[in-house]
């Protein structure tokens, strides 16, 4: 059979393919036929059509950008705005020599060897029919310059925008955040239609999280042009749809208070309102001037804010890693309650320092000569530390680690801001995982008081404060509080994520440990008992000192003879009135030494200003 | 496998006495690229905005072209058989590392930066699939049994998905068709032809499915460019504008508003046809799609008077695909077809298409040159 099969009949071959061509042929022929029919409506039958399209109206179809929403705080103040300013802008498809051209208006703007050079890379990163900024905010002088010129420069023109401006300069820097040019990464991850003609987006802050409802709808225009390609007359055209505005929690008035307050430190300042998590005040000190970024920053602007030891462009607020040291025992104190391994009677006595059974080293109370015998009043009042080695070791870490989970250690609290940390807190298995190394007891015990490797963002602590405050209701920070479309006059409200109620044994146990924080402010021996004095209600609080370098077992530690550097950061948080809160806060001060002393003061004034009670003097 | 050796015994023969000193070219073909090549060189002059160094460019371009047309017009296609299943499993190996390895363009991923010289190995495989498929046909009777003709399909099918996942669809459409034509030369019988197109049709929703978004878009904007005027539409829009101002006699070399004032996007490239009927008109079109017709009938020609299977099914795909080309790129600037991204041949700038084409060519010259002085 093979064989039969093997004998090719070359004749019946060659006739069978031929065939084939000729059809194939016939085929090209009739497409060929058609193709011409095609053309020959378009250019004979439809020529009026296309040729008064072309040749008497020069129809152009451009992008008209919509305006981006503005941005409020709570009482109505503009935290960002578009402002109309002039700027240059070629399209590189329509310009015939683009290196000349650029050294030419190089000449006449003045700019540099590396501002050329950033254009060009943005041309190439571009496709060549988008338009291109050359330079932004132009004096009057230089439109003036452009505009005797303009004729040597096709492809070129000023054009009037509206920009993006902060009038509150820094004072929102981190948390409102800034637009920038549109880069290559932005590009993937928006739908390039609805961007045609804007060229800024969102990079931080609310602008970021928020670009989709800022931004708006693009419109178009049908335009007729002279040969130059100028516009001569607008022929039809769908406006575009303005972005929404947002409305903010933010309170500007405390914002402000809060930055004075903190003065020439740096920190982070975070407070809520516990009832709708809504972001009342965010601080993260030091901080930037975020105009500068919307016109394209500097190479060497950039390269300070970058470069500074002080890191003005982290927001510490939210990515900020600190021990939350004492702020972390009312915390520990419940877990201790609701484990039933203490009660408001135990005791523990503190004769300034606490070993482990059977060890000799000495953990030590911040009070040298100790506090004597303690009961979780006095415990959480009074910032013991002997108290809380001897409950973390009673609870271990993992009993801790879990109760801390449920007020948000170690999670991303949701705010509406992206690029939020995590925090760590600790667990046996974390340990275990990451360094692949077992968990000391000594390690439970310095957990136990906020330190070791316990480290939280202000965002995290201000939430579980308020947490705390509400008895056990977790509510997501949120920064914005409202949206309005355009020509509407009714707000949208933004949903808040997640509202849930811990699963706590004995409310009572709250109160308990709310009671000792109001200890902390109006107790006689509280560690901070200034805050309290001359209110009309009673706050809640406590105050942190988180180590930044570890002491030696017998050595002192001396604020005034140590680098400012080294020194201990400083943390406090309140809330008030403390049997129905409306205002919680939290508050690190980086390198502030005591809670008590330059945190703690902070949150007095933010209390005052927020309640409306007359400032001190 | 006896009828093979025959063959090879032959062609050595034959081919010692008759092909030591002479230059393989076939004239009428070369005559028909070299004016095809001038039309396109005088319109890209007026296209790319009278630049000069455009010019020179595509020149250079063109004479490396030619460099390849001679070497493979001068390679017996024979060795050109031998060689094909090295050469496609070569190329099949180089489309998976564009994928792993590839350098984006445009977003999509199609080139192999090896540092002297970037490569298209999709440009490869323009050639590689109908020589492959040829051989592979040619060395049983035709027409084919079932069983081959489901490999054959299969060396057509896989490296055109390599090329459609690059994303490149314009060149993933061609490779497969040119595949599919050699498969058709081959005389497989019209109920599996029918067969074949309804299957195709009713695979069209799952296509669908796996297209990329902006492969819909432009099948979407096809159906009705002016619902997006800022995008994809805008080509469609101003092609249509510039080919029906041209009217019967076009507005004249170096005067077509549209591609001058620089309303036409990627004229110099995908959309120079539509540079040519606005400033040659009807009639300027109707010539170059002739001349068109001419270079492909040549080719149809060689592929008649060919004297085995496998250069009469090689030749053949080449000629039809190149008219493939041809109308897929006049159909898209038309507004007939959806913009799939394929260049006018020949008339383009740029691209590596011109080698691969220009070769192609080569091997049609080879295929007509290398005949045995008998009578069939």
């Amino acid at each position: 059979m093979a064989t039969r099969f093997e004998l090719k009949d070359h004749f019946r071959e060659s006739r069978l393919t031929n065939d084939r061509l000729i059809f194939a042929a016939i085929i090209a022929g009739l497409l060929f036929v058609v193709v011409m029919v095609r053309l020959a409506v378009l250019q004979v039958f439809e020529y009026e059509h296309f040729d008064s399209l072309s040749n008497r109206n020069r129809v152009d179809i451009g992008p008209l950008p919509p305006q981006r929403g503005l941005i409020y705080d709570r009482n109505g103040v503009i935290l960002a705005e578009n402002i109309p300013t002039f700027s240059l802008e070629l399209i590189p498809e329509k310009v015939l020599d683009l290196d000349s051209t650029l050294n030419d208006l190089a000449v006449i703007l003045a700019m540099n060897a590396d501002e050329v050079l950033d254009i060009k890379q943005r041309i190439n990163q571009q496709r060549s029919f988008n338009q291109i900024i050359v330079k932004q905010r132009l004096t009057e002088q230089e439109v003036a310059k452009f505009s005797v010129n303009r004729h040597h420069f096709t492809g070129v023109d000023v054009v009037g925008r509206l920009i993006r401006h902060y009038p509150q300069g820094a004072l929102f820097a981190h948390t409102v955040g800034y637009v920038g040019r549109i880069n290559k990464r932005d590009q993937q991850r928006i739908d390039e239609r609805n961007y045609k003609g804007t060229l800024h987006i969102g990079k931080t802050g609310v602008e970021k999280f928020y670009e989709d409802l800022l931004h708006g709808q693009v419109g178009y225009q049908e335009v007729e042009t002279n040969v130059q390609g100028r516009i001569i007359r607008e022929l039809h055209s769908v406006p575009p749809v303005s972005g929404n505005d947002l409305y903010l929690h933010l309170d500007i008035n405390l914002q402000r208070i809060a930055a004075e307050a903190l003065g020439t430190y740096n920190g982070a300042i975070v407070a809520l309102d516990p009832k709708s998590g809504g972001v009342l005040a965010m601080v993260s000190k030091p901080d930037f001037d975020p105009n500068d970024f919307v016109s394209g920053i500097s190479i060497k602007k950039y390269a300070v804010l970058r470069d500074s030891i002080d890191r003005p462009l982290f927001d510490r607020a939210l990515r900020g890693h600190y021990p939350p040291g004492s702020t972390l025992k009312p915390f520990v104190a419940l877990a201790g309650l609701e484990s039933g391994v203490v009660n408001e009677y135990s005791k523990t006595f503190c004769p300034g320092w606490y070993s482990l059974p059977g060890k000799d080293h000495r953990y030590r109370c911040w009070k040298k000569h100790g506090h004597g015998k303690v009961d979780l009043l006095k415990a959480v009042s009074q910032s013991c530390d002997v108290y809380f080695y001897d409950l973390a070791h009673t609870l271990g870490i993992d009993r801790i680690h879990s109760f801390l989970d449920l007020f948000g250690f170690g999670h991303r609290t949701g705010i509406d801001i992206p690029s939020e940390s995590r925090g760590l807190s600790p667990s046996a298995q974390w340990k275990h995982d990451t360094r692949n190394q077992a968990w000391y007891p000594g390690e439970t015990l310095i957990s136990g008081i906020g330190q070791g490797f316990n480290q939280m963002t202000p965002i995290q602590l201000a939430h579980a404060t308020a947490t705390l405050a509400m008895r056990g209701v977790s509510i997501s920070p949120q920064v914005a509080r409202a949206s309005r479309k355009t020509g509407q006059s009714e707000l949208q409200l933004i949903a808040t994520e997640t509202i849930e109620a811990l699963p706590m044994q004995k409310s009572q146990n709250w109160e308990k440990v709310i009671n000792s924080m109001v200890e902390v402010i109006h107790g006689k021996r509280g560690t901070a008992r200034h805050v309290g004095k001359d209110m009309p209600f009673e706050i809640a609080g406590k105050t942190g000192t988180a180590q930044v370098f570890g002491i030696k077992q017998d050595e002192e530690y001396d604020a005034d003879s140590i680098a400012k550097k080294l020194r201990d950061h400083a943390l406090f948080v309140a809330f008030a009135p403390a049997d129905d809160p409306e205002f919680v806060v939290a508050i690190v001060v980086e390198n502030g030494g005591g809670g008590s002393k330059t945190a703690a003061p902070i949150a007095r004034k933010m209390i005052k200003q927020f309640f409306g009670i007359t400032p001190d003097e | 496998m006896s009828s093979l050796i025959a063959d090879r015994r032959h062609s050595q023969r034959w081919g010692l006495t008759q092909a030591s000193s002479k230059i393989h070219i076939d004239i009428i073909l070369l005559l028909g690229l070299i004016s095809l090549l001038g039309v396109g060189l005088m319109v890209l002059y007026s296209a790319g905005g009278q630049d000069s160094s455009l010019l020179i460019r595509q020149l250079i371009r063109i004479a490396t072209a030619f460099i390849a047309l001679l070497v493979l017009s001068n390679i017996h296609p024979d060795r050109m058989r031998d060689a094909a299943y090295w050469i496609y499993g070569a190329g099949l190996m180089l489309l998976v590392a564009v994928l792993v390895f590839g350098h984006e363009g445009k977003g999509a991923q199609r080139w192999l930066d090896l540092g002297f010289f970037r490569f298209q190995p999709s440009e490869l495989m323009k050639l590689a699939v109908p020589l492959l498929v040829a051989t592979y046909l040619a060395e049983r009777p035709l027409p084919p049994s079932f069983g081959r003709l489901l490999v054959g399909l299969v060396m057509i099918v896989v490296p055109s998905l390599l090329i459609a996942k690059q994303p490149d669809l314009g060149t993933s459409i061609l490779i497969a068709s040119s595949g599919l034509i050699v498969v058709f030369l081959s005389g497989i019988s019209w109920r599996l032809i029918i067969g074949f197109i309804t299957l195709c049709a009713s695979a069209l929703p799952v296509l669908w499915y796996v297209m990329h978004d902006y492969q819909r878009q432009r099948v979407l904007t096809l159906l009705n460019p002016e619902s997006d005027p800022l995008g994809a539409g805008y080509h469609i829009i101003q092609s249509k504008i510039a080919i029906g101002s041209g009217g019967i006699f076009g507005r004249g070399w170096l005067e077509g508003t549209q591609s001058q004032l620089a309303f036409l996007p990627e004229r110099s490239t995908d959309f120079i046809f539509a540079v040519i009927a606005e400033e040659f008109g009807l009639i300027g079109v109707g010539v170059l799609l002739v001349m068109y017709l001419l270079v492909a009938g040549r080719g149809l020609y060689i592929a008649s008077q060919a004297q085995s299977s496998f250069a009469r099914l090689l030749a053949g795909s080449i000629s039809i695909t190149f008219l493939v080309y041809v109308f897929v790129n006049v159909g898209m600037v038309t507004g007939l077809l959806p913009v799939v991204g394929v260049p006018l041949p020949l008339v383009s700038y740029g691209g590596t298409s011109m080698v691969t084409l220009l070769a192609g060519f080569g091997i049609l010259m080879s295929i007509h040159t290398h005949r045995r002085m008998m009578s069939p």
